[in-house]
């Protein structure tokens, strides 16, 4: 098929990427189907679960809405990138402690919504959590277990700042 | 006493799961891979008169084009209701139906071949309520089933219930209406085939039951079943929804083999709400007599469920609706009738409780209202006659455990039920409801006398083990069980294994994740294998340390003298001493459950190793302007047997609550009435519970050490949502007196409510007729030998 393609670069987990892409693929597929970072998940492809989030310059981004041509010059951070050095960040570790992943499959895109939350905001309250994460849903947990993690990472963010700091 | 069971491990494929490394069946990716698309019916009832695919043939980057014709077998989940074709050979039963299917170099490709496509279509007329197919015997939807567009009929009759009613000095009847839901799993189904040069197929997919996806794929491709490998991917949800073998399943498979390339296809989230298998709506009647106070002499349930285009699970799915009523209350005879009709309209099938939610919502508001006649208090009404354990119930069923008094007794308390029941202010108020849930079905769903689940176990010379079982962790973690158990028996930590699962090549059969059976059916197997490995390690160990086997104990990677703990060797090491006087280290452990005590027919629907318990509070506050419900907080005990690891038990039963509040609140499967269309076919439409909605919920573990559990260990996956629909029911009751007979409870029915109160009228929202049938005869059935009146069985 003739299809119209278009050059760009992207930066995705601080790694830049020129790929040649049809212009009507969105974010989640070019993440997915290109550069094969399937930690990005889709359950609708319409904006309406929360599962295909990253953050694009730290701010939560629905990956199926956008078209990467739009995010030129940008920065995206996916699941994979949150990672430090093979080591889980500690939103990652709060959520694999608490039971917070059922299937696992709403939990990226929830993981990368609590990291923008706690990002701005190192001690949030149960109800500013819930609010920030009432745009993915989840099938599995009834969330009560998602939202302690989230506390619990909070709390776990504040003592670490507090220890660096000390010195 | 436990060094593994009972704590709070994380799941072993936790940090996978929030690290994206879990890959799942639309994750995988493969070398010459081609894209696969369905083409579905857009009438709710039609003959196929012609199909030409000959234009989609002809577009370059198609490579396959499959109709009916290429896969002409019928399959179906249950042997008796073969009655589904991977695409429609003749005619099609609903909007969505699959007709016909592609496979192109890319999901654009697929796409547009889709709509060269040409059908012609002979529109028949479409039955789309209960009332129609019963109603319209000269529109036939199959030609099969127990009357025209009856899939099935049944009549049960346990004791002798007019005896029982006569015994009665109340008796009440009732309506109730439960809504068909989805399970929205997070996860659209798919699926990966591959098909090798020797001839061998391997299809990955998102399913709960590889074991029967297996069979249904030698079935209709005609292969022989040692030349397929299926492999369960990790579930992004299932709920139930991902139960059945499926069309898009059997179509990628036939693409690859016709194509000699792997084949991939993703349901669109469309899709996966019209492949649907999802709650039945039924309709329920019921007739209970009881004693002045509260006794239950007699009772009488009628249930019709609305079944959609196939047979799925149908059959199982009506008699779920009668069968577990007894396991909570004595109920000294007991009369069920039930019926499924076809519609034209996506099939019904398992969803979390199986056909038991809807029963236990007319039950429990059923017995709200009878307290309420007789002015007694609802609880105490229940607590009077709870099953003893272990008993026989009146329709054959065996309770070797039962913690529901416990139950009662945490949520009664911690909510102060008591203190707030009737007298809390108007527009806020609390319900209570109680319910049993089956651990495992004691039948397979196709006759046969072997194994329900097999684990297998090795041994590795650096002290690793590994653990293979066909079970497939849908996100309950049902991995991570295996590892704790198998880590427990042979003193070990759950770190220390690897687990191989649903994979029908290199795992022993386990039958699948549906109807809460792995902990308890894989978990025994579980046990058996490692306690086999144990005893050779025993005896390998005693021999070098000189010390009978039996003082022996395993813990913390060690083996060692119970007496003098010092004494002992390391576990990699007691590893190479067996294998050196043993050889290669395995063993396997296999499950079947106890044979029911029930010998009639539909006996094989209901009995189960165990029954696990559950007792609700719901408190809610009713906006009586909006009729807008907030769910404030929930109060839940669980009896679990004992909990494998109390942490995932509560996110099953903070799960359960949800779904339970979902389908209580918003959560309704609704087409438009003329065109069996969907009227909400997304995720924006389809009202499900946010974190805004979630209440705080107060959990209690019950454990009564089930002598058929490991461990002790039941259910905890679907039997917590039972009670919650009508505790929140009886709590709307409860805030502003108006009785919703029919889930959901949606704010325009409790304005409707109200209004009708203002006005003078009983406030009471809900069905008011059934329809009319000739039931059977029913089949008559002496109450067990053992039986008196649910009182204890005599051993």
């Amino acid at each position: 098929m003739e299809r119209e393609q278009q050059i760009i670069t992207l930066r995705v987990n601080g790694e830049m990427y020129t790929l040649a892409v049809p212009v009507y693929k969105t974010l989640l597929e070019v993440l997915r189907e290109d550069l094969n970072l399937t930690g990005t998940k889709h359950g609708c492809e319409l904006g309406e679960c929360g599962a295909c989030t990253v953050l694009v310059d730290g701010e939560p981004v629905l990956s199926c809405l956008v078209l990467p041509v739009d995010l030129e010059g940008r920065e995206i951070l996916t699941i994979e990138g949150l990672m430090e050095g093979g080591r889980p960040h500690p939103v990652q570790i709060a959520f694999a402690e608490t039971g917070a992943a059922q299937c696992g499959y709403c939990t990226p895109g929830i993981v990368l919504s609590a990291k923008a939350l706690l990002d701005r905001n190192p001690a949030p309250t149960r109800q500013e959590i819930a609010e920030a994460l009432s745009g993915n849903l989840c099938r599995c947990t009834g969330y009560l277990h998602i939202l302690e993690a989230v506390e619990r990472a909070a709390v776990r963010g504040r003592e670490m700042r507090a220890v660096s700091g000390g010195f | 006493m436990f060094e593994v069971i009972g704590k709070p491990w994380p799941k072993v494929d936790a940090l996978h799961k929030c690290t994206g490394e879990t890959r799942f069946a639309d994750d995988l990716h493969m070398p010459r891979m081609l894209s696969a698309k369905i083409l579905r019916s857009p009438h709710a009832h039609a003959r196929i008169r012609r199909i030409d695919v000959s234009r989609a043939r002809a577009l370059p980057g198609v490579h396959a084009v499959i109709t009916g014709r290429d896969l002409p077998t019928r399959f179906g989940i249950l042997p008796v209701s073969q009655d589904e074709e991977a695409l429609c050979v003749e005619k099609v039963r609903y909007v969505g139906d699959p007709v016909a299917a592609v496979a192109a170099v890319d999901e654009w490709t697929a796409e547009e071949a889709l709509r060269l496509i040409e059908v012609e279509y002979e529109p028949l007329p479409a039955l789309l309520t209960l009332e129609e197919a019963v109603a319209e015997p000269s529109v036939r939807i199959h030609e099969y089933g127990d009357g025209p567009n009856i899939h099935k009929m049944v009549s049960l009759e346990f004791g002798d219930v007019a005896a029982g009613f006569a015994r009665a000095e109340y008796v009440r009847e009732d309506i109730f209406f439960y809504a068909g839901s989805t399970h929205l799993p997070l996860e659209q189904h798919a699926a990966v085939a591959h098909y090798g040069p020797d001839g061998k197929l391997t299809l990955w997919s998102s399913t709960q039951t590889p074991h029967y996806v297996h069979r249904a794929l030698a079935k209709v491709l005609g292969l022989p079943p040692s030349h397929i490998r299926v492999i369960a991917t990790p579930v992004g949800g299932g709920f139930g929804g991902k139960s059945d073998p499926f069309s898009h399943e059997i179509v990628v498979a036939k693409l690859a083999m016709m194509t000699g390339r792997p084949v991939k296809i993703t349901l669109t989230r469309e899709e996966v709400f019209y492949v649907h298998r999802g709650r039945h709506p039924v309709l329920l009647w019921i007739r209970t007599g009881v004693r002045r106070d509260g006794t239950i002499t007699a009772m009488h349930v009628r249930s019709f469920l609305d079944g959609g285009a196939y047979g799925s699970y149908g059959v199982a799915t009506t008699y779920y609706t009668g069968a577990l009523q007894t396991v909570t209350y004595k109920i000294p005879c007991y009369k069920f009738e039930g019926v499924r009709v076809f519609t034209n309209k996506p099939p019904c099938g398992p969803k979390r409780g199986h056909g038991t939610p809807q029963p236990r919502f007319a039950v429990e508001v059923h017995l709200d209202k009878i307290a309420e006649d007789l002015r007694l208090d609802p609880v105490e009404l229940r607590q009077r006659q709870i099953v003893e354990a272990p008993s026989i119930t009146v329709n054959g069923l065996p309770i070797s455990s039962c913690g529901l008094r416990a139950c009662i007794d945490r949520v009664v308390e911690a909510s102060g039920f008591r203190e707030k029941f009737r007298r809390l202010p108007f527009g806020q108020g609390v319900g209570f409801a109680c319910s049993a849930y089956l651990s495992g079905a004691g039948l397979p769903i196709y006759w046969n006398d072997l194994p329900h689940s097999g684990v297998q176990i090795k041994i590795d010379r650096g002290g690793g083990v590994t653990v293979f079982c066909g079970s497939a962790d849908i996100g309950q973690g049902s991995d991570s069980v295996l590892a704790y158990i198998v880590a427990e028996v042979l003193g070990i930590f759950p770190e220390d294994i690897r687990i191989v699962t649903a994979d029908t090549d290199l795992t022993p059969v386990d039958l699948g994740s549906y109807s809460s059976r792995v902990t308890v059916m894989a978990g025994n197997a579980a046990v058996e294998a490692a306690e086999k490995l144990r005893r050779l390690l025993f005896r390998a160990a005693a021999e070098r340390l000189d010390i009978p086997e039996d003082q022996l104990m395993a813990r913390g990677r060690r083996i060692f003298d119970r007496a003098d703990p010092d004494r002992g060797l390391e576990f990699a090491e007691v590893a190479q001493l067996a294998e050196a006087r043993f050889g290669t280290l395995g063993a396997v452990g296999s499950y079947t459950p106890p044979k029911p005590p029930g010998r009639y027919k539909g006996a094989g629907v209901g009995p189960s190793p165990s029954y696990s318990y559950s007792a609700c509070v719901a408190q809610v506050s009713v906006d009586s302007e909006t009729g807008f419900v907030r769910v404030e907080k929930i109060w839940i005990a669980h009896d679990v047997g004992r909990a494998i690891n109390p942490r995932l038990v509560e996110g099953q039963i903070y799960g359960s609550v949800y779904m339970g509040l979902g389908e209580a609140l918003m959560e309704e499967y609704a087409f438009r009435s003329r065109y069996g269309v969907h009227k909400a076919p997304s995720m924006l439409d389809y009202k499900s519970p946010t974190t805004l909605e979630m209440p705080e919920v107060e959990c209690f573990l019950i454990e009564t050490d089930d002598p058929h559990g490991p461990f002790g260990a039941k259910e905890a996956g679907q039997g917590p949502l039972l009670p919650v629909p009508p505790a929140i029911a009886n709590a709307v009751y409860d805030a502003v007196g108006v009785r919703i007979d029919e889930l959901p409870i949606t704010p325009e029915k409790i304005l409707k409510g109200l209004d009708d109160k203002a006005r003078g009228g009983s406030g009471r929202i809900g069905p008011t007729s059934i329809p009319v049938l000739t039931w059977p005869e029913p089949i008559r059935v002496e109450p067990p030998p053992q039986w008196r009146e649910g009182s204890r069985v005599s051993s």
